[in-house]
This record gives structure tokens, sequence and C-alpha cells, in this order.
């Protein structure tokens, strides 16, 4: 899979809320050969490692990918700052997308917080028939709700205290939708804990289940092995890396 | 020799100027590398450096002995890596360690031998002189320094490990230092490593006393950071009338 590294000029920096910041990169190459649930991997003035943001949205034509992301540390502070015509250093598109050979089939999308930007893109390729349950600390921190509707057929808001759509967490809604609709398969990213509990769920249900994971990250193309995530591998346990192997894992291979 | 885990993510952590690592020397094992990693090493058209660890004395005289059948053109001893329980660093801090463990390997292989520096000693000098004695054709230093990083919120290291090795333009004075008081006790090359960054850094190297240099860290932040490094040094030994980097090699005049 081809990658590149060049600096590449930010067309847009939408603002959406304090906490979190949208940005339009023109990145021709990139958005040419990116796949949804890929990510790319920043340069930051002053930081030896870059930091790893996964595509939003792909706009292939206008050679384009859209970044929505957290203000983390100095790293992504930084990246918030930076305006409409400055220049990223970026290299990407890094790993493997989401598995999305089955469109044909009724999908559900489960987004929790910083989680949810990586499933937009894959939402958009079932064209209205996916489903996607979005959960936030409060109203907040709450992003692409928006776009999650224009592109899915029932989107459900979730807030932990209840700001914003019905208070809980994701999964406790999780359990009576997939009984009551025949999902065949789930999509998911989020907080590690959230993961767990929909991979538990949907590996109960007996529904495939595929997760976007995270990691502390170095090099971003599976050389220097820092970003291990345990999976089970032929009855043994064995790390693999997010970066390379992921970050989308199907869920039975993780060892939570 | 067997196949080995690595150690539990996090493993790794952004310090200022540097980066902790604890990998743990994450590899598949000696056969499967024969097998499997080297062919492809091989079409690369390039020299292939097999950086070796065992557990035991016996295990790095069987690696390296298997090694000797393949194409690997030459042997890195590593006796320095601060991330493992067995093997590594512990066989590489003493004189006699040093010794015993390069001679041993020195009989299982005809090849090319580098052996890989802690710089976790009090003196490298005589860490230096006695790998020379013992056989080696090269010395390359310094591997990373032991370093621990905590996060005042959690009250825990941000490494699972606890320690790990630091890295990066933090230790290049340190690297330096340690490059021209070897280069000072052997008369084989010697190879430096540790913080380079830019040209300048490779020049200093040179000048310490190094016939080449590594470049590891650099990589994450730009991967064509080697590229830059050669470019620029082409520069440097031009407009100062130098024909080769061997005609700046120990070449620092050090005051009296």
């Amino acid at each position: 899979m081809p990658y590149y590294q060049d600096d590449y000029k930010i067309e847009e920096n939408d603002t959406s809320n304090s906490s979190c910041f949208d940005i339009q990169v023109y990145c021709p190459e990139i958005a040419n050969a990116a796949k949804a649930g890929q990510f790319v991997h920043i340069q930051c003035e002053g930081k030896i490692l870059r930091r790893p943001i996964s595509i939003c949205e792909i706009d292939k034509k206008a050679g384009t990918i859209r970044l929505v992301f957290d203000i983390r540390g100095d790293g992504t502070r930084w990246l918030s700052k930076q305006e409409e015509g400055a220049f990223l250093n970026i290299l990407g598109p890094l790993g493997n997308g989401f598995n999305l050979n089955e469109t044909a089939k009724k999908a559900l999308f489960v987004g929790g917080g910083m989680g949810v930007p990586p499933l937009l893109e894959a939402a958009k390729a079932f064209k209205g028939k996916a489903d996607a349950i979005l959960g936030f600390k409060c109203i907040d921190n709450s992003m692409l709700i928006d776009d999650f509707n224009d592109v899915c057929s029932k989107v459900i808001v979730m807030s932990d205290d209840g700001s914003l759509g019905e208070k809980g967490f994701v999964t406790s809604l999780l359990c009576d939708r997939i009984t009551k609709n025949k999902y065949d398969v789930v999509y998911s990213c989020g907080p590690t804990a959230m993961l767990k509990s929909v991979s538990e769920i949907t590996l109960e249900n007996n529904i495939a289940c595929f997760v976007s994971m995270e990691e502390r990250m170095a090099c971003g193309v599976g050389a220097c092995l820092v970003c291990a995530c345990k999976v089970k591998e032929n009855d043994k346990e064995a790390y693999k890396h997010v970066c390379k192997d992921g970050p989308v894992f199907n869920a039975k291979e993780i060892v939570w | 020799m067997l196949e080995r885990m690595g150690n539990p993510p996090p493993r790794i952590a952004e310090t200022s100027s540097g980066i902790l690592n604890s990998v743990g020397l994450q590899n598949p094992g000696i056969d499967y590398f024969i097998e499997h990693n080297l062919p492809w090493l091989k079409e690369q058209n390039t020299v292939v450096i097999a950086n070796i660890a065992g557990g035991t004395h016996d295990e790095y005289y069987e690696i390296a002995r298997r090694l000797d059948a393949t194409d690997v053109d030459m042997i890195e001893l590593n006796i320095s890596c601060p991330n493992v329980h067995e093997g590594g660093i512990a066989f590489g801090t003493s004189c006699m360690g040093v010794e015993n463990i390069t001679k041993l390997v020195r009989r299982a292989t005809s090849k090319p031998l580098i052996v890989k520096l802690s710089p976790n000693v009090s003196d490298i000098g005589e860490i230096a002189a006695a790998a020379e004695a013992s056989g080696a054709d090269a010395i390359s230093l310094i591997n990373t320094i032991t370093g621990m990083k905590i996060d005042i919120k959690t009250r825990r290291p941000l490494l699972k490990n606890n320690t790990g090795g630091l890295s990066g333009p933090a230790v290049l004075p340190v690297a330096v230092r340690m490059v021209w008081q070897a280069a000072a006790r052997v008369s084989i090359p010697v190879i430096g490593m540790g913080g380079v960054a830019t040209w300048q850094d490779a020049v200093e190297m040179l000048l310490a006393g190094a016939c080449a240099v590594q470049v590891g860290t650099a990589n994450f932040t730009d991967a064509y950071a080697p590229l830059s490094i050669i470019g620029g040094l082409d520069n440097y030994l031009n407009e100062n009338g130098f024909k080769s980097v061997r005609e700046i090699v120990k070449k620092v005049e050090i005051w009296q």
C-alpha cells in the first residue's frame, strides 16, 4: 500500500467546539490512496513523535481529507492552532481500514467520543442502510451528529450526563438494538473499556464486530513495534501492532 | 533465539527532546527470521546487519552460528538492551561480561562482528577496549540510556515496563562524548549513534571518531531524515574542501 510524506495545505479550519478541531487538508496523493478507517501521522512543531489522527472523510475528487480531532496535549494543541493556508507535514495514509466488503448488509456503527470521527467515512459506504449509536461525555464534547444523520438511517445520540440525547453509555442501548434489529456487522471505535463491552455483546449475539484500536505510537509504518496490541493467534497470545496490522481488528482476535 | 513477545504497552513515552521506549526486543526468533525476513532484506540491495540478543551465552552462540550459514553481511551483538530481563544489558556492563560474550560469539562466526555497547557504564573506554581485545571487528554506540517518566496525575510510570531506553536529540551530547572516548581506545571502526537528527549532528559524530553514523529516532519525525543528513554532509564536505567523510573522522581538535 502506498503512503506519502509531504507538506500539505490546510484548506479549511472549522472549529466545531472548544475541545475539538475540524480541518480539511489538500493532499491529493493521500486522498486518492486513502480508505475509510485509515489514519495519517502529522508532524507537530517541537515534537519528536508525529501524532496519529484518524481520517474522518475522504474526498478523492477534491483531493482532500477531513480530520476531526481532540486537543489532548501539546502536540494536538499546536495542531489546533494552525490556520487555513498553513502547511502540515503529513505521512499517510497508514494502517488498514475497515473491511467494507459487506456493504450490501445491515451495519451498526458504535462510536464513543473521539472514536466517532473514524467511523464516518465507513458509514457513508453503506448508503443510508447503516445505523449509528454515538456517545459523548456531554453536549460540549459532541461532534459530527449532523454528518451521521445525513448518511445513516437511524442515529441514536447518548451522553454520560444526559445533557444530550439519552443518558448513559452506548453499550446500555447496544443489547437492545442488536436483538431488535438484524445487524450483520458492528463497527466500533472509542475508549478501550467501551470497545471491550461492545466486543463482548456482539460476540454473545454472534454478530461480526470490527474495532478500531488506539495505542501510543512512534513510526506509524510497522517498523518500531511500539504500538502493541495483544491478540490471540493460533491459540496463543501475541502482540500485533496498531499502525500496521490495525488500527482495525476483528474484535474476536483481541485479548482485552 | 526463540520468539520474543516483547513488553506490554504502552511501550513509548515522549520526553523533552527525546523518547523512551520499552519494546523489549519483540521478534519472531532466529529460524523464522532466516526463513521469512532475510530473503526480503537481501532483495533490498543494501548491507544486511543482523542484531542478535540471547537470554543466555548458549543462545548467543547458537544464533550467531545459524546466521553464519546465511548470507547476512554482518552480525551486531546486542549486549546493551535495557528492556529485557535476561541477556541484553546484563552482558554489556562489565569488561569481563563483554569479553566473555564477544569471545564466545567470535568463535561462532567468521562474519564481520560489531559489538553494540551500552552507555549505562562508568568507563566506556575500558568496555570498548575489551570488545576489541576479544575479537570484535567494530563497535557501535550508544544504545539507549535507561530512563523513566512518571505521569503525575496517575502517579504511575508512563511505560508499562516502568523504565525504558532514552533516545533522540536529548542523548546526542552523551553519545558524542562516548564515541570520542571509545574511539581514543580502539583501532577498529566505531559506528556512532544516539540522537543524530541533522547533518550537523552527523558531522559531530564523525569528528568525535565515528567512521559511520546510524540514525534511528529521527526517522519517526521525518522519514527522509537520513537523506537530508547525507545531502547536508556532502555540502559541508564540499564547502570545507574535504573529498570524503574519512577526512573528518576523529578530527576534533581537543583543547589541551
